[in-house]
Order: C-alpha cells, then structure tokens, then sequence
C-alpha cells in the first residue's frame, strides 16, 4: 500500500474500526481501501471521474459514479458513521449545502480542504497581482476545478451559521502537523472532524 | 475433479436436459414438460463456488463463447468470456442457458406440445423474465449447484441478474447488470409494440400456425430493423454511414436501399429471420415488457432488495438511449436504500446500447476487479 496523503492519513487514523464510512469523492478509493485493509472498515464511496470509479471498483471497493452536488439528497439520515469529503469541498457549487448533507448521513463528518489564506497564497495575490498559482494549487484561473477558494476562518464561520460542532481539527504545511496558533496564516491544509449540534 | 467433470455428462457444450418438476409461471400456470438447453466451459471446483452464470439477451442464445451452430459464427461475448478475459475458464465454471421462450432448444413456441404432438405456437404459456430465472434455478439444481459466485447479464440478461438476487438472494453472491433496466418504459414497450405487429401482419404468421409452411420472415424482418435502430445511437448511425449512398454515385428516385443505411438493417432484418422463430420474438418482447422489479413490491424498487448481502456492480453507457443511465441510477439509488454493496459506473461510448457487446476495456477491467474481490471473500 503506497502511502496515504497526510489529510487522509489523519482521517485514516481518527476512524473507529469496522464503522460504516462513507466517502464523497473518493477519487481512486485509496482512503477506501486502506480503510478497509486496516480498520475492516465498510467503506462505500460517490466519485465524479468515470475512470476513477472504474479503478477503485477494480480493487474491490463499493462506488458510485455520481455527484456531491446532487446525489447526496439520496442518502437516508444517520446512514453511516462518518462521511467524508476530502480535498472536494472547494469544487462543488454550493459546499455549504454539501456540508449540510455531510453532518446528516453521518453522525459525524471528515473535511479536508486547501486553505486558501495560507501566507504563500496571500503573498502572490498582494505581489503579484494575479490570481495565484502554487504547489498545492496548480491551476490557472481558468481551469481550476476549485470554483470556491475557502479559507479556514471562511470555513469556520460557515459551521457557525451553520450551527455544525468541530469535533477535531488538524492543520498541516508542507506535509507536516503544525500548531492551530495562526492557522489561517500557517497551515496549507486543514482537517476537520464535524457533528450536528 | 477435472476428469470427474468430462465424464459428467452434465456439463459441457450444447447440453439439453428436461427439468424434473414444472416450472410455477406468474401468470398462475404450472407448466411442465420445460426443456433448457445450456453450455458449460471451465470445470466446478471441489466447493462448488466458483459458478457463473451468463444470461444472455432477447435474441442471444447459450452461445457466449462457442461458435454459433446456425451463424457459423463465434460466440456473441467473447470480449468477455473466454481465457484471459474477466470471466475465464481456467478459474471459473461458466453456464450458459437458452432462455424459455427461445428457440435455440429451450421449451418454446415451436417447441412440440406433448398433448397435441404439434408445436405449442400461440397455445405456448405467455411466460416473463422471472419465470425464465425459475427456470434457470431450476437448472442449477440438476448441476448442482446451490450458491453462484456470481450472475452477468447485459440488457435482457441485466433483467434476469435483477430477478435472480430479487428471487434467489442467498444463491447470488455477485451481480452484474451491464446496460439494463429494473422495468420497461412506456418507449421501450412501444418499440416492441412495433415489431410485434409487424409480426402479425405479415399473412403469412398465421395467428402463430406458421410451423411447417413458410415463416413470416418479412414481418420478422421489420421488427428486427425496428429495433436494431434502438440498439445504436444516432452519432454512431452519423459516423457509419452519414447520408453515403449504397453502391451508386446518385439517388435512384425509387425506393431501393439508395442509402447505405438502408442497406445495412435490411441485411440485419434478412440475416436475422435465418436463425430465430417470429413467435418467440413475440414471447420474449412480451416477458420484457411485462418487467418491472418494484411491481410486485408496491412500486418501490428497494423493496426487491430487502436485506440482500448480494454485491452489486451496474454500468451503463452515456450513448445508451434504449435503457439510458438514469435507469441504472435509478437501481442504484433502490439498492442504496436497500444498504446493499454497489457500484456503478457510466462509461462512454458513442456506440448505445450494443456498446456492451463490443471492445470495452473499462468494462472489462470493472468486471475483472469486481468479481475477483468476490472470489477473495
């Protein structure tokens, strides 16, 4: 097993053996199936990418090609223990209406987003005037699949309005754990374990 | 257990048995004496549970794999069936099985009524896709074999699949349905609704007592280009034949196949009356539009699934305008809310509903991933 991305390595980490996981947008399943070989985890999954979905359906794994943004509604309550939407939140249209759904098929939720306030990204949109391009966020303006740059305060708020409780939350730059003093500024990457209040 | 197996005179190519008891129809009938003919490849391991079962579409045959004894030709799924393919018989034991109704050795309509010494024609039972799965349970039986690892089936065939984990849920361990639908909609009766007349009038159907006199194969013929039609897409029409004219550099101002597309479903109407029997087109367009899954559950499909722990695996494809993808979501969504294990995919091809018959690498590589984890657990 290759080595799981650290957002999901954390998530991989926070799940209870042998729940009912399910994961929007698993891309190729990785999460999945090392949730599964790890933790016995009944993992199912929603995935956009036709070929993604043929690939983590060749490795055993339960997923459906289908739509964040529309499928969800399908979903029944309480259906599974935790659902998980990592580094997905940002490419859907309406995020806050997927985070509803989120906390309410699971009875708690994994997010993991780029956090769009990180000091590098500031940097280059102050200096450089242009909408910015780096490492974790390779796209040009145009052909960006994050249509809704959110930052961790942006975030914050959303799950205030929202009245969503965090459970957790975890931050990450350059790949490595890092303090929640100053964050927003700091981390490249946040976690957030969520609940309905 | 390999010499074992040649010596089972069961199991093998071109089988025919008659099934002990009589098979119980929906329409309330019991019917008996039921003749399935069958194929088997691959050798039934010592546990018995590396069974698949291959059904086959409205006129397909128990010819997956093994040159067609009337065509001549080569097995209608070998991209699928066949030694390094998904389903293989170096690991697998694989059945094939003439649907009742059928004309290619199972019971049906020119099949001889033992009560008259003639053939059944219209006095054969009106039967539908779950009393051909009755049918097939009925089968495995005499093979015996209790659990299938797995049922494939695409179009008709993906009817048939649903049916078995819907009636036969503890036999069934993994399931795919590959551009099919849980019940047929208003356009897809009415296409067959078309061909059926087309049948009938044609003088010389002879309300169905056409056995021994010339076959209605003009009427047959129509049906067949009818529904070739839907079996295509129109980019795909587009693509093969555009408005290209057939062998002649101007229009003929007549009404010879000037286009080669007229051409071309005139030869599958004609080549198609060759090997198939006009009253079992009828029996079997009939079984298909007669199925809806959810009917005999109040209408809510999820109900066929109640408590199921069969493995499900759908996919359709985006040209498919005959059983198009919001069929299978429409499955997937039941068996979601049935907690059954799902997968689906939509893949692209400009080729509609027969794109599941031809190359189809993703397909495959699905169907490959898909029941080797059912063979881990």
């Amino acid at each position: 097993m290759s080595a799981l991305r650290p957002d999901l390595a954390i998530i991989a980490r926070e799940v209870r053996a042998t729940a009912r996981v399910l994961d929007v947008g698993c891309g190729d399943g990785q999460l999945m199936a090392a949730l599964r070989d790890t933790k016995n985890v009944d993992a199912r999954g929603l995935e956009l990418n036709a070929h993604d979905v043929a690939t983590a359906v060749s490795r055993g794994l339960s997923v459906i090609q289908g739509d964040a943004d529309t499928d969800l509604a399908e979903y029944p309550d309480g259906s599974f223990d935790y659902a998980i939407l990592s580094q997905t939140l940002q490419t859907t249209k309406r995020p806050d209406l997927v985070l509803d759904h989120l906390v309410r098929i699971g009875r708690e939720a994994f997010v993991s987003f780029p956090n769009f306030a990180q000091w590098r990204i500031r940097f280059a949109h102050m200096f450089g005037g242009r909408m910015p391009v780096t490492k974790q966020l390779p796209h040009l303006w145009y052909d960006t699949p994050n249509i809704h740059h959110v930052t961790i305060e942006d975030f914050r708020s959303l799950l205030h309005d929202r009245n969503i409780e965090i459970e957790g939350q975890w931050f990450l730059s350059g790949n490595k754990p890092r303090a929640d003093r100053f964050a927003n500024l700091l981390a490249q990457h946040a976690v957030f374990k969520l609940r309905r209040k | 257990m390999a010499l074992r197996m040649q010596e089972d005179t069961r199991f093998g190519l071109d089988r025919k048995t008659r099934l002990l008891g009589p098979v119980r129809l929906d329409s309330g009938a019991e019917f008996a004496p039921v003749d399935i003919a069958y194929e088997t490849y691959g050798a039934l391991n010592a546990d018995k549970s590396n069974a698949i079962l291959i059904c086959h579409a409205l006129t397909g045959d128990q010819y997956v794999a093994s040159t067609h004894p009337v065509t001549g030709k080569d097995g209608w799924w070998t991209r699928m069936v066949g030694p390094g393919k998904p389903i293989d018989p170096a690991r697998h034991c694989i059945i094939s099985i003439n649907v009742m109704g059928s004309c290619m050795g199972s019971s049906g309509p020119a099949s001889i009524d033992p009560t008259t010494g003639a053939a059944y024609a219209m006095g054969f039972p009106v039967i539908t896709i779950p009393d051909m799965v009755r049918a097939q349970a009925l089968l495995l039986d005499h093979l015996g074999i209790e659990t299938l690892q797995a049922i494939v089936g695409g179009s008709m065939g993906g009817m048939q699949v649903l049916s078995w984990a819907a009636l036969y849920p503890d036999r069934v361990k993994s399931a795919v349905v590959i551009a099919s639908t849980a019940r047929h909609s208003a356009q897809n009766i009415a296409f067959h609704e078309v061909g059926r007349q087309a049948i009938m009038a044609d003088p010389r159907w002879n309300n169905g007592a056409y056995y021994g006199h010339e076959a209605p194969s003009s009427g047959l013929a129509v049906a067949r280009m009818a529904a070739h039609i839907t079996y295509l897409s129109e980019a795909g029409l587009t693509e093969k034949f555009g408005r290209r004219l057939q062998n002649r550099d101007a229009k003929s101002f007549g009404f010879d196949a000037d286009f080669q597309v007229e051409s071309y479903l005139r030869y599958q109407g004609l080549s198609f009356v060759d090997r198939f029997d006009a009253n079992s087109y009828l029996y079997i367009t009939r079984a298909m539009d007669y199925f809806d899954l959810a009917e005999p559950h109040d209408g809510v499909l999820a109900r066929a699934f109640a408590g199921t722990k069969t493995r499900f695996c759908l996919i359709s494809f985006d040209s498919d305008w005959l059983y198009p993808t919001a069929e299978s979501r429409r499955i997937v969504h039941a068996l979601n809310a049935a907690g059954a294990a799902v997968s689906f995919v939509e893949l692209s091809s400009p080729f509609g509903h027969d794109a599941f018959l031809l190359e189809a690498p993703e397909m495959n590589r699905i169907v490959d991933g898909f029941l080797r984890a059912g063979e881990q657990s």
